[in-house]
């Protein structure tokens, strides 16, 4: 099958028509609006619904209503926008209600600009909103994974009943690589028939909702919505690993920062250094299983993020203090070369790291 | 292997036009790559690059600080991209819109070429930009000629489909060009 060459945000949208998505909100925003005019172009081709809404706020909360039915939904954003969307993540996750929402990070805190930044990981990861949650967080490093993980993010997010996030930037956004655009299985059943909202004519009514005011209610509400997320992490764990049995150090990234690192990873290896590289795929649940084993060997490590140090907390938190963590951040504004990189790596293994 | 490469000009000029005919052309000899953009502000007026990034594997990283190879269609583009050419590198200059340049670097292999001159010697001006192309991948044989004629028409939109044979015509004057300077 000829691979077509399409962009990031392209192919968040393609893989969200291949998962059975028909249903789309959105308000537009640098750097995703592909997102919604290509979905814009097609759903009502498909009998579907795009719905470019008033607000941010308005468009969480179709989701939230689209997903109370059942049936496949998403909106998409930039980190502004998706900070408005937190209230509405969080009554989904506490209703336990599907939907895929997608960020494109740009830069804050605040208005701050539109070049790619890592900068919402904490708000991806600690739920955003308010309130005891998670969501699922994924991050593609390819335009591949952008199409790859867009269907898994629905697949898990059905399976589980809960948001899932695709967490990507401005570059995986923008930039155009070959793409193999295939189609998952659809009609599985999630078992969605005995909950979703469809009109009670000739059953029980039902009721979707995040509020328990019942002594002790809500407390049992958060230990099974725990329960759930304990499960998550224990079965849908990623990570993409490549470490070498004698490697001297391990450098660790995600989405776009991955991609930098791995060609400096690439020039040290040339060079006959063994480095390796470890690149989580799931956010939350973070991949902490793959970060002990490096902490058992001792084997340094460097996190390199496209912030001022937020995985790394993580990645600390995992190796418990087991090997020494080195931590290279790159505000937004500025991209770092493969070879800045490259250099901190070299300091490192000569031991000349400040 | 792996190149990449940068173009870069003022907008309009046909950079990121070049810059996916590059990708394609990759893509139909069967490499690996990526194409990033300059986006935002530069999309709205201004200067454009974009850089390619060809592999024989999976393309690392869609960024560089040390190019293989540059095209650089006006003077800034040369001010700015020419210094970061990687030692036994290539730059290519449109010497039209970058009169003054006085650029050179120890270990770069510069081509000085009148895109516009010999674009406009076939007809229409707007086809600077394939002929830098051409030239660039007749000095650096990233792609073949072939494959970049062949990608024309994913590149080109439908519309301007009628436009390939003159578009092919630009690829291989450029490629001319280089080949004998």
């Amino acid at each position: 099958m000829t691979k077509s060459f399409e962009k990031g945000n392209v192919a968040i949208a393609k893989a969200a028509v291949s998962a059975g998505c028909l249903y789309y909100f959105g308000y537009p925003i640098t750097p995703q609006s592909d997102i919604p005019e290509y979905l814009s172009g097609v759903l009502p081709g498909l009998g579907g619904q795009f719905v470019q809404a008033e607000s941010e706020v308005a468009s969480i909360n179709m989701l939230l209503g689209a997903g109370s039915t059942g049936k496949r939904a998403m909106t998409s954003s930039s980190s502004p926008g998706i900070s408005l969307k937190q209230e509405g993540i969080s009554y989904m996750a506490g209703s336990e209600i599907p939907g895929v929402i997608v960020n494109i990070q740009r830069s804050g805190p605040g208005l701050g600009g539109i070049s790619a930044s890592q900068g919402d990981y904490f708000q991806s990861t600690r739920g955003g909103g308010h309130g005891d949650y998670r969501t699922i967080v994924l991050a593609p490093a390819t335009v591949q994974e952008m199409y790859d993980l867009t269907i898994l993010a629905f697949d898990l997010s059905d399976k589980y009943r809960i948001p899932s996030m695709i967490l990507a930037d401005a570059m995986l956004g923008q930039m155009k690589e070959p793409l193999d655009e295939w189609k998952p299985e659809l009609g599985i059943d999630y078992g969605h028939s005995e909950w979703i909202l469809t009109g009670a004519k000739g059953r029980e009514r039902r009721r979707v909702k995040s509020l328990y005011l019942g002594d002790g209610d809500l407390a049992e509400h958060n230990w099974r919505l725990a329960e759930k997320h304990k499960r998550i992490a224990e079965n849908e764990t990623r990570a993409s690993v490549d470490i070498p049995e004698d490697a001297e150090l391990v450098v660790t990234a995600f989405g776009s920062a991955a991609r930098i690192a791995r060609t400096a990873v690439d020039r040290a290896r040339e060079e006959g250094h063994s480095v390796g590289m470890l690149r989580p795929i799931t956010l939350w649940p973070f991949p902490a299983e793959e970060f002990v084993k490096v902490g058992e060997k001792g084997t340094p490590i460097l996190a390199v993020e496209l912030n001022t140090g937020q995985m790394v907390e993580d990645v600390e938190i995992a190796v418990k203090g087991a090997s020494k963590v080195s931590f290279c951040g790159y505000p937004p504004g500025y991209l770092p070369s493969p070879d800045e990189i490259y250099e901190k790596i070299m300091e490192i293994l000569k031991g000349e790291e400040n | 292997m792996n190149y990449a490469s940068i173009m870069a000009g003022f907008g309009g000029q046909g950079i990121l036009m070049i810059g996916n005919l590059l990708s394609i052309g990759a893509l139909e000899q069967g490499l690996g790559c990526t194409y990033f953009p300059s986006y935002g502000v530069e999309m709205r007026g201004g200067t454009a690059n974009c850089t390619v990034t060809i592999s024989d594997k999976e393309v690392g990283s869609p960024v560089t600080a040390r190019p293989d190879g540059v095209i650089a269609m006006n003077g800034p583009s040369v001010d700015k991209f020419g210094p970061r050419v990687k030692e036994g590198g290539f730059l290519l200059i449109n010497t039209d819109m970058a009169q003054d340049e006085k650029f050179s670097k120890d270990g770069v292999n510069v081509l000085r070429i009148g895109c516009n001159t010999i674009a406009t010697e076939l007809g229409n001006p707007k086809l600077a930009s394939m002929v830098a192309l051409g030239a660039f991948v007749e000095k650096t044989g990233i792609v073949t000629i072939d494959s970049l004629v062949q990608a024309l028409p994913r590149v080109l939109p439908e519309k301007a489909h009628k436009l390939i044979p003159l578009n092919e015509k630009a690829l291989k004057a450029g490629a001319k060009y280089a080949a004998e300077n």
